[in-house]
């Protein structure tokens, strides 16, 4: 079933308003509606074409109103978000993320005349130990439950959606695990991370990182809202990256940071405001995760353009991060070695 | 940048312009300068081994496996120990499929997991398809820093049945020490006496993924470090399973950790299949406890008719 009115929430971020863009260019949708506590930046509004904005907070119950008068059939719910506004954005974001949610699911179940609802989640709910399994499919849990931050926002979310789920059994629910994004537009913390000139990790560790490129992730928001695919999904690129990999493929450099000092180093790279690091993410660059997406080809049909590995160097050039030693540099002393090593024979 | 880069080691022009440098050198003899010289060809590998790792670009699998790391640089150093000091002899190595999944179960000693080392190489560098033996680690591993980085590099993963049965059914070998510390901390007085198998989690993986197994026996390396005490303050406060006292450890310091020079055999039993017992094998609890006594048993068997057939712990 094609839907006639999509409503995307988060449409002043990257996912959300590029979904609304692509809704937008699509002839079959009669109406696309945004909605946001902000307007988006002007670029992405002009992509956004003929989609409407509608300043909106989902935590009020005006959203109710929102989704009845305009008859809304479809919702994708894309603010979920790791991303806090500002240092202090933490309380605010777990209210976007969670009220928010609670508001607008409450809307969904009032009018009858939604049939849809694709949420954005994270793989993030499976949490991050030492005592996980290597691979998590969609039927395992947490070992500890996450305790804070956005990982705990998400399993939150995700039990409101199932209770939405259970009460309004005639709506198509769709829940898409997305492990991180990367690429060459997007901004999460995880790009501004790689793009530290030095890159801070914990000593003696070397997780495993599991990537999708922005754009599969938009096409599988996509394909989700065009189509009746129910259900619980992995989303994420093929192959993994070691985090010390990843590092030297932007040609970075690696400071291994001893784990007692992992919350001071944290702590001063948040006040410098470059990167903004929640406990949660700093157990995934200690552990590392990743998902098994035998479900997302298999029953979603959908198979990621990118690997990992191509998702992320799409993001080093589309970046244009320069390595900190080029590759002439190399290439000229392994010369200059095997040079040498040629007159000693 | 897929690949290593050619490069000529007989270069004309360099060539040239290197005897025009040194007029005076005398030339050498003819047929070495036709072949390469070993160190060079090793200089060269090397180099090229450097370069991969500077610009990130090998594989690494969803476990974490990188291969380019485990045979350049975790597997040479166990060479010497496995030839010289060791001699390991493999005995049975026919019995390991070349291909597909197959779980070895080994009986566990040393104090150190030594023998975990010397079975992975034994198979890497003595069996026909040179397979890399995935094992299965306690979680203690992979908290700690450094050592579990390396072990999942390594190719280990948390030994778990969702691990196992993913290893397996994708075709890998995958290596399991079911007596886990209690096997290899035991005291030396209970030397080659299996102990309890765990719960038996590893043949309901390999009855669910329709592997076989194979019983492997390991003798030699109960004697390495033989540990005739347990410090259970000082492992507590360490949060070790135990800390060993051998006979030269604590007491020689830094000495004492080299271990005894036994002489190993490693024996690979006949498979025992699992897809003969149909669908829902795995969910009947008396096959798989059957099933895990019966490899208990050959293996145990195994060893003791090998310790019969020793003469001397150290010259075999």
């Amino acid at each position: 079933m094609t839907p006639k009115v999509v409503l995307v929430t988060g449409v002043s971020r990257f996912l959300g308003g590029h979904l609304a863009a692509r809704f937008a260019a699509n002839p079959d949708i009669e109406r696309v509606l945004g909605v946001d506590t902000e307007p988006p930046p002007r670029d992405l509004l002009r992509r956004m074409g003929r989609a409407e904005f509608v300043r909106a907070d989902i935590r009020n119950p005006l959203i109710s109103k929102v989704i009845s008068t305009a008859n809304v059939d479809t919702v994708v719910h894309a603010s979920v978000t790791a991303s806090p506004a500002g240092p202090t954005g933490r309380t605010v974001m777990k209210e976007m993320n969670v009220i928010g949610t609670m508001q607008l699911l409450a809307a969904c179940q009032k009018s009858p005349k939604v049939q849809k609802l694709v949420v954005k989640s994270t793989s993030a709910v499976y949490g991050s130990s030492s005592r996980d399994p290597a691979v998590f499919t969609e039927d395992m849990g947490p070992k500890d439950l996450p305790s804070s931050g956005y990982a705990k926002d998400a399993v939150e979310v995700e039990g409101y959606v199932r209770g939405f789920g259970r009460r309004r059994p005639d709506v198509n629910v769709t829940t898409l695990r997305f492990t991180n994004f990367i690429g060459p537009r997007i901004d999460t913390v995880l790009t501004r991370y790689f793009a530290l000139p030095v890159v801070p990790t914990v000593m003696g560790y070397d997780a495993r990182v599991q990537l999708l490129h922005s754009e599969d992730a938009l096409a599988v928001l996509e394909r989700a809202t065009l189509h009746d695919l129910p259900g619980v999904f992995n989303v994420g690129g093929d192959g993994v990256l070691l985090l010390s990999q990843a590092i030297r493929r932007a040609g970075r450099l690696n400071l291994p940071v001893p784990s007692g000092a992992v919350p001071t180093v944290g702590g001063f790279f948040r006040s410098a405001r470059l990167v903004d690091f929640s406990p949660d993410q700093m157990r995934f660059l200690n552990w590392g995760r990743v998902v098994d997406t035998t479900l997302l080809k298999k029953e979603f049909g959908f198979t990621p353009r990118w690997t990992t590995q191509q998702a992320f160097d799409d993001y080093v050039s589309g970046r244009g991060l320069k390595p900190l030693i080029d590759q002439e540099t190399i290439d000229a002393a392994e010369r200059g070695i095997l040079d040498a090593a040629a007159r000693f024979r | 940048m897929a690949g290593a880069r050619v490069i000529p080691l007989h270069d004309p022009e360099r060539d040239a312009a290197r005897r025009s440098r040194h007029v005076e050198v005398v030339p050498e003899p003819e047929q070495q300068q036709s072949a390469t010289p070993d160190w060079e060809r090793r200089l060269t590998d090397l180099l090229s081994f450097a370069r991969r790792r500077i610009a990130g670009d090998y594989q690494v699998d969803e476990f974490g496996f990188d291969r380019d790391l485990t045979e350049n640089v975790l597997m040479p150093p166990l060479k010497p120990l496995y030839e010289k000091w060791f001699r390991v002899e493999t005995i049975g190595m026919n019995n390991i499929p070349p291909a597909g999944g197959a779980l070895i179960v080994a009986n566990h000693s040393g104090t150190v997991p030594l023998d975990a080392l010397m079975t992975s190489f034994g198979i890497a560098s003595e069996h026909p398809a040179h397979r890399h033996m995935r094992m299965l680690g306690a979680d203690l591993v992979f908290r700690t820093p450094v050592l579990g980085a390396l072990a999942r590099k390594s190719g280990q993963t948390l030994a778990c049945n969702p691990d196992a049965e993913r290893l397996m059914s994708s075709g890998e070998l995958v290596g399991v020490w079911p007596e886990g510390f209690k096997g290899i901390g035991k005291p030396y007085k209970d030397r080659y006496k299996l102990q309890r198998f765990g719960r038996g989690g590893f043949v309901s993986a390999a009855l669910k993924t329709g592997a076989p197994i194979i019983p492997c026996s390991i003798v030699g390396a109960e004697e390495i470090y033989p540990m005739i005490g347990d410090i259970k303050a000082l492992a507590r406060l360490l949060g070790f399973p135990y800390f060993p006292v051998t006979p030269f450890f604590p007491l020689l310091g830094p000495l004492g950790a080299i271990p005894l020079p036994s002489k190993w055999y490693i024996e690979f039993g006949e498979p025992i299949r699992t897809d003969v017992f149909g669908e829902n094998a795995a969910d009947d609890p008396m096959l798989v406890f059957n099933l895990t006594d019966q490899v208990r048993e050959t293996i145990q068997q195994t060893l003791y008719r090998l310790l019969t057939q020793r003469r001397n712990v150290f010259l075999g």
